[in-house]
This record gives structure tokens, C-alpha cells and sequence, in this order.
């Protein structure tokens, strides 16, 4: 699950390292967010969407994208 | 009256949170794995970090069993105070509309801070004056990494007709970017408040920079007495 800022809503921590990039030599950089990534394992991937809605992201200030590997993590 | 303090594992402030309550009434702690309330006729949610702010900040301190007394006793209209984490807990509750997010600054901060009352109308501010002119303020410390409070513009609107937003920083006091530079904010009930700064911390002149905290108690006892009035 990837969980991202919703936009629109202020991201410090994207806005802090936008800021650094330059500062280390990289130019042309912008639109800096940072999210979390969560990983697991699930015997019924249909709940992930629940997962997400009720504790994983806050849909209030939070986006989310569930991304399914097959044969879970070893798999890749 | 009896307050009832949840303890969460990380929690830090109940303690003063406790002694608060003492000063006008009795109060209890209650253990986050205790899904009984003990009789209390109000509940604080007190400041710290519930389950080490793992995920976002009081993510995971709402699944407990205490709070899953607590959503009921609200849901009863029973009256609750979250203070600092205790807000973030609520929110993450639903209890109140919303959410915190990280402190613009990205930086832990901790500071006195005056905030001024924009509704004394609560169960919660009606020991600081009714209808007072200019807004009666406060001055109470703060003490927060996770205190931007970020509600979206449609909610914000209604909140604000239904008298919801109830406490605001001061001019220059907002340091966590809140939205509308909003300090705490009360359901559409008005039986469940949060706030980011500490009343419980500003109960003695000698110890919490004025007493103004303790309003905050006293107005809900002053609104459970005359509920049994």
C-alpha cells in the first residue's frame, strides 16, 4: 500500500526535501511528496481496501494505492 | 463528580492530568486495557504518545478497549476532553471532525501560548466568561509535534456555524500552521472537545506560566451540574 499526502494539503516534509535536493547539486526537481509504504501479506487481498480506510491511511488528509504482488514478497 | 483519565502504554500527561481533575472533583485513571469506565461522569484523553505515535499519531490508541467505552459514553452524551494527543486520538475516533498533521515547522515544539476563547458557550469554556470582548484568552503551554489541525474548507464552514470552533491562537501564536489557526474544536453535540495545548499543565501561577487551565475543569463541572440541576 502506498500512502500519499492528499493534494492540496501542505506537505512540510515534501517542501524540506525539495528544498535540499538543490542544495546537494540535483536541479529541476519538483512536486516533492513523502508517503509511507506498507507491506504485508494477506490471505484475502479484498480486505486491503477495508485495511486502508480504517487504520493503514486516514482518508481524511491521506490518498492510497494498494498494489498487489503475487506470490507476495519473496516474489519479487 | 468523578473524571476518569485514560492511561494508554506511551501516555505522559496523565498524571498532571489527574491532579487537574482533583482540583475540582475526584478522579481515576483508567488502563487502556479496561473496558470499564468506573462511573466517571466525564472522561479525560490525555496527552503523550499512545503506542508510540506509531503509523500517525493515534492511530492505533483508538482501537482500545477503553476507547471503545469511551465512543459509547459519547455516544450517550457523555462529556469528553482530549487534550494534545487525547485530540488526536479523538479525531482518529471520529469523535471530532478533522485530522493533525505534522507541525509546519517539522520541529517538536514547546511553548506558552495564548489562545482566545471563540465560544464560552461549551461544556468545556463556560467558566471563561460569556460573551466576553474582546475573546478571553488564555495562556496555556503547548507542547506537540503532530498540532496542525487540518479540517476541508466545507466541513470548516458548518463547523464554524455550529459554533465549533471553539479556541484559537492568538495573532502570531500559531506555530503548527493549524488551518484557521484553530486550537481546539468541540462535536456538532458539543460533548466531546479537543485541544493541542495543555490545560492540565496550567492549573498553579507557580508551575504553568497562569491557572487558566483549569477553566477548562471547572467548566465541566459547572456543565455537569447544572445538566443534574
Amino acid at each position: 500500500m502506498l500512502i500519499r499526502p492528499k493534494a492540496g494539503i501542505l506537505d512540510p516534509q515534501g517542501v524540506a526535501v525539495e528544498r535540499a535536493l538543490p542544495a546537494l547539486g540535483f536541479a529541476g526537481v519538483g512536486n516533492v511528496h513523502v508517503g509511507r509504504l506498507v507491506e504485508l501479506d494477506v490471505e484475502d487481498p479484498a480486505q486491503l481496501e477495508s485495511m486502508c480506510e480504517k487504520l493503514l491511511a486516514n482518508p481524511l488528509v491521506e490518498d492510497y494505492e494498494v498494489q498487489l504482488l503475487d506470490g507476495g514478497a519473496d516474489a519479487k | 463528580m468523578k473524571f476518569g483519565v485514560l492511561q494508554f502504554p506511551g501516555s505522559c500527561d496523565e498524571v498532571d492530568a489527574l491532579g487537574a481533575a482533583r482540583r475540582v472533583g475526584d478522579a481515576e485513571l483508567i488502563w487502556h486495557a479496561d473496558r470499564d469506565l468506573k462511573g466517571a461522569d466525564a472522561i479525560v484523553v490525555p496527552g503523550g504518545f499512545s503506542y508510540g505515535d506509531y503509523l500517525r499519531a493515534g492511530a492505533i490508541a483508538r482501537f482500545s478497549p477503553a476507547m471503545e467505552s469511551v465512543i459509547s459514553f459519547a455516544g450517550d452524551g457523555g462529556l469528553v476532553l482530549g487534550i494534545c494527543n487525547g485530540f488526536q486520538v479523538l479525531c482518529e475516533a471520529r469523535l471530532l471532525p478533522g485530522a493533525l498533521l505534522p507541525n509546519a515547522n517539522l520541529r517538536f515544539t514547546f511553548r506558552q501560548v495564548e489562545v482566545e476563547v471563540l465560544n464560552s458557550d461549551t461544556a468545556f469554556t463556560r467558566a471563561c466568561g460569556l460573551d466576553a470582548h474582546p475573546p478571553q484568552r488564555l495562556s496555556i503551554p503547548a507542547k506537540h509535534a503532530w498540532g496542525r489541525y487540518y479540517a476541508n474548507p466545507e466541513t470548516l464552514a458548518a463547523m464554524d456555524r455550529a459554533g465549533q470552533l471553539v479556541l484559537r491562537y492568538a495573532r502570531g501564536e500559531n506555530f503548527n500552521g493549524s488551518v484557521h489557526d484553530i486550537a481546539g474544536v468541540c462535536n456538532e453535540r458539543g460533548n466531546v472537545f479537543g485541544l493541542m495545548p495543555h490545560p492540565e499543565h496550567a492549573v498553579d501561577e507557580l508551575t504553568g506560566g497562569s491557572a487558566d487551565g483549569l477553566k477548562i475543569f471547572q467548566s465541566m463541572r459547572l456543565a455537569l451540574e447544572e445538566a443534574h440541576a
